[in-house]
C-alpha cells in the first residue's frame, strides 16, 4: 500500500508535550515539513527558546541550541555567523520574542541576520501558568490581569509584524494562522516562503503564527478556535507585511 | 623575536586572532572600546566576523551560539557591561562551551567611573551568574602577559570546555608596552564532535542545552562540573614568586598592583626587610599549594587591591590561620603608590619586631 501521509523526517519520534488544542504541535510540523521539502535537515540548527517551546530541541531531527529568555535571536546571530552554510531558526512565543527579547528580535531585523524566526502568538505566558503577554488582547484576563487588560495599568499589545515592517532588514514579515486546513496551508506556504528567503541570502525572515492556548485561556479547543478567529485576528490581521520582490 | 610597541586593549585583539579567534562579538565601553576597534578593522582582515551587538547581553549570547558551532571567539567589556553578561556566563558554563571573556574592569559598584579597579575579583572568581560554575580566570600584569594569557585562555577553554575570563584593568588596557605576539601558528585546532552546525549526516543530534527539568539529571550534570572544576584545581594554578625564599613578609598582589608591591619589596629590601611579593596569575582555581609554600617561613602577609578587600579572603583561607594576613586597598580606582605599600611593609615588620 502506497504511503501518502507520514511523519516529517526532520521530526523526531518524541511525543509532544503539549496541552490538547495547543497550535505547537501543528507548528512544529509545518516547520519539519518545510526543512524537509527544502532539504536541509542536514544542515539545520534550530535555537529553542524559552516558553512552552523551550523542549523544540526534542522534537525537531536537528542540531539544536537552546537559548536564554528572549536571546534566540542573538544566539542565532552567533551560529549563522560563525557556520554560515548552516540553516538557522529561531521558535519563540510571544513572551519571549515581544517582551524580554524585543531588543534582541528587532536588532537581528535590522542588521538583516540571514536567520528565520518562528514566532508563536497565542496572547499569553503558557508556560509560566497563563500570565498577561505583551500581545494579551485589551480586556483580557489572565492571572496578572484578573481584571483584565488595562489601557490604564497594562499599556496596548504590540503588533509585532507591522513593528518590524518599518525596519529596511527584513526580507520576509507574514503573519498567518493554523486555526482551519486552508489557514494551515496558507502558513505552511509562508513558513516555506521564509525559510528559501535564507538560503538564498535574502536577510531576516519571520512568521508569526496567530495561536490558541486552551488552557490558559480556560476554555475548551473548539471554543478557543472560534476566540482566535472572533478576537485575535482583529488585533492581529493576517497578511504578508514585507517581501522583497525577485526571490522565488 | 620581534617586539612591537602596542597598546594593551589592542594586544588583547591580536593575540586572539593569533589564537585562532575568528569571531568576535561585542559593545563599546570605556576602558576598552580600542579593543573592539582593533578588532573591527582587522577581524575583516583575516576573514574572521565581527558584530556590534545591540546590548552587552546580546553579544554573550552571539558568543554562546557562536562557541556552540565550535570556532574559537571572544568578547570583552568592563565591569558594568560584565554585570549584564553574567546570564549568558551561565548558560555558557553550564552547557560546557569554550571562550573567553575579558573584563577590563573600571571602578564601581554602580555606573562607577572609567579609571582602573579590581574590585570585579568575587564576580570573577565566586560566581557572577546564577548556579554552581565556574571560570578559569587569568589575571595579566603586563602587556606582554596579556597576549601569552590570551592564547593560553583559548587553549584552556578548549581543553576543558569552560568559558575563560581574562582579567584585567583600565590601566593594563590603556598602557602601551613591547610585546611579542608571536608568529599566530596555533597549529590543527582542536576537533569538536559536539558542535551544533547541523547533522551533515550525523546518526545523533548536537544539542547545546543547559535545562535539565529532572532534577537527578541536573545532580549528574552538577557532579561532572564540579569534577572538572577539581581537576582543573589540581593541574592548572599558576602563580610567580619574587624573592620570596627568605621572606618575613609576603606581599600578595595580582594584575597592575603586582607590579607596584614588587616596586615596594625592592625599596623595603634596600632597607633591609626581608619582603617578597607572591602573584597569583589564576585567580580561579587560586593557587593555594603556591602561596602556602611562598608564605612558609613568613610571619605576616600582605595582601594589596585596587579593592576593600576580595582577593584577601581567598589568601586568608589558603593560609587557613598558619599566617596573619594584613590587608591594605585603595577605592573608587584610587592606585596604591609604591609609596604607601612601602609604609604598610614597614608598619608590619615594625609591629613583627615588637612582638618578639
Amino acid at each position: 500500500m502506497a504511503l501518502v501521509f507520514d511523519r516529517p523526517k526532520s521530526l523526531t519520534d518524541k511525543k509532544f508535550h503539549y496541552c490538547p488544542g495547543c497550535h505547537h504541535g501543528i507548528i512544529h510540523r509545518l516547520a519539519a515539513e518545510a526543512l524537509d521539502e527544502l532539504n536541509i535537515q542536514q544542515k539545520t540548527v534550530v535555537i529553542a527558546s524559552v516558553g512552552c517551546s523551550v523542549l523544540a530541541y526534542d522534537y525537531f531531527d536537528t542540531d539544536a541550541v537552546q537559548a536564554a529568555h528572549g536571546r534566540a535571536p542573538a544566539v542565532a546571530t552567533g551560529v549563522k555567523r560563525a557556520s554560515p552554510e548552516s540553516v538557522v531558526f529561531t521558535y519563540q512565543g510571544d513572551g519571549d520574542l515581544a517582551s524580554i527579547g524585543m531588543a534582541e528580535i528587532v536588532h537581528a531585523a535590522a542588521r538583516s541576520e540571514n536567520i528565520t524566526v518562528i514566532f508563536v502568538n497565542n496572547a499569553v505566558y503558557g508556560m509560566t501558568g497563563g500570565q498577561m503577554a505583551p500581545t494579551s488582547l485589551m480586556g483580557q484576563q489572565t492571572s496578572t490581569s484578573p481584571q483584565g487588560r488595562s489601557a490604564e495599568s497594562n499599556g496596548y499589545p504590540i503588533r509585532v509584524c507591522e513593528l518590524l515592517a518599518t525596519l529596511d532588514g527584513p526580507s520576509y514579515l507574514a503573519r498567518v494562522s493554523v486555526h482551519d486546513p486552508k489557514h494551515v496551508r496558507e502558513a505552511k506556504k509562508a513558513i516555506l516562503k521564509a525559510f528559501q528567503m535564507q538560503i538564498q541570502h535574502q536577510g531576516f525572515s519571520l512568521v508569526e503564527v496567530v495561536s490558541t492556548c486552551p488552557t490558559n485561556w480556560h476554555l475548551t479547543p473548539v471554543e478557543a478556535l472560534e476566540w482566535l478567529e472572533k478576537k485575535m485576528l482583529k488585533q492581529y490581521p493576517l497578511g504578508v507585511f514585507k517581501k522583497i520582490e525577485g526571490v522565488e | 623575536m620581534s617586539l612591537v610597541l602596542k597598546k594593551g586593549n589592542e594586544v588583547v585583539g591580536e593575540a586572539a586572532i593569533r589564537s585562532g579567534c575568528r569571531c568576535y562579538f561585542g559593545y563599546p565601553i570605556t576602558p576598552q572600546s580600542e579593543l573592539p576597534e582593533y578588532l573591527a578593522r582587522r577581524l575583516p582582515q583575516v576573514g574572521g566576523v565581527f558584530v556590534q551587538a545591540e546590548s552587552e547581553i546580546a553579544a554573550i549570547n552571539m558568543v554562546y551560539g557562536a562557541a556552540s558551532t565550535g570556532v574559537r571567539v571572544m568578547t570583552s567589556s568592563s565591569s558594568p557591561g560584565i554585570s549584564l553578561k553574567q546570564e549568558g556566563i551561565s548558560y555558557i558554563a553550564a552547557s560546557q562551551l569554550p571562550c573567553v571573556i575579558v573584563n577590563i574592569m573600571r571602578g564601581g559598584p554602580g555606573l562607577g567611573g572609567i579609571q582602573a579597579s579590581q574590585s570585579d575579583y568575587f564576580q570573577a572568581t565566586k560566581g557572577g551568574g546564577h548556579g554552581d560554575y565556574r571560570l578559569i580566570v587569568l589575571a595579566p600584569s603586563s602587556v606582554q602577559e596579556i597576549a601569552d594569557l590570551v592564547k593560553e585562555g583559548f587553549q584552556l577553554a578548549d581543553t576543558y570546555r569552560n568559558p575563560v575570563m581574562i582579567l584585567g584593568d583600565g590601566i593594563l588596557g590603556q598602557m602601551m608596552e613591547p610585546v611579542d605576539l608571536g608568529s599566530g601558528d596555533v597549529g590543527e585546532l582542536p576537533d569538536k564532535p559536539w558542535a551544533a552546525r547541523g547533522k551533515k549526516g550525523r546518526r545523533s543530534r548536537n544539542v547545546i542545552n543547559s535545562l535539565y527539568l529532572d532534577s537527578e539529571k541536573l545532580e549528574q550534570l552538577n557532579l561532572s562540573l564540579q569534577k572538572k572544576y577539581r581537576l582543573i584545581a589540581e593541574r592548572e594554578t599558576r602563580a610567580e614568586t619574587y624573592l620570596t625564599e627568605d621572606a618575613q613578609i609576603v606581599v600578595a598582589a595580582y594584575g597592575m598592583t603586582a607590579r607596584i608591591c614588587k616596586e615596594a619589596v625592592d625599596m623595603v629590601r634596600k632597607k633591609g626587610i626581608r619582603a617578597g611579593l607572591f602573584r597569583p596569575i589564576t585567580l580561579w582555581p587560586y593557587p593555594e599549594k603556591e602561596l602556602r609554600l611562598a608564605a612558609q617561613h613568613s610571619q605576616a602577609v600582605l595582601t594589596v587591591e585596587m579593592s576593600a578587600g576580595q582577593m584577601v579572603e581567598d589568601v586568608r583561607l589558603s593560609l587557613n590561620g598558619e599566617v596573619p594576613v594584613e590587608f591594605y586597598g585603595r577605592l573608587g580606582s584610587m592606585v596604591p603608590s609604591a609609596g604607601e605599600v612601602f609604609e604598610e611593609i614597614q608598619r608590619i615588620s615594625k609591629k613583627i619586631g615588637e612582638v618578639k
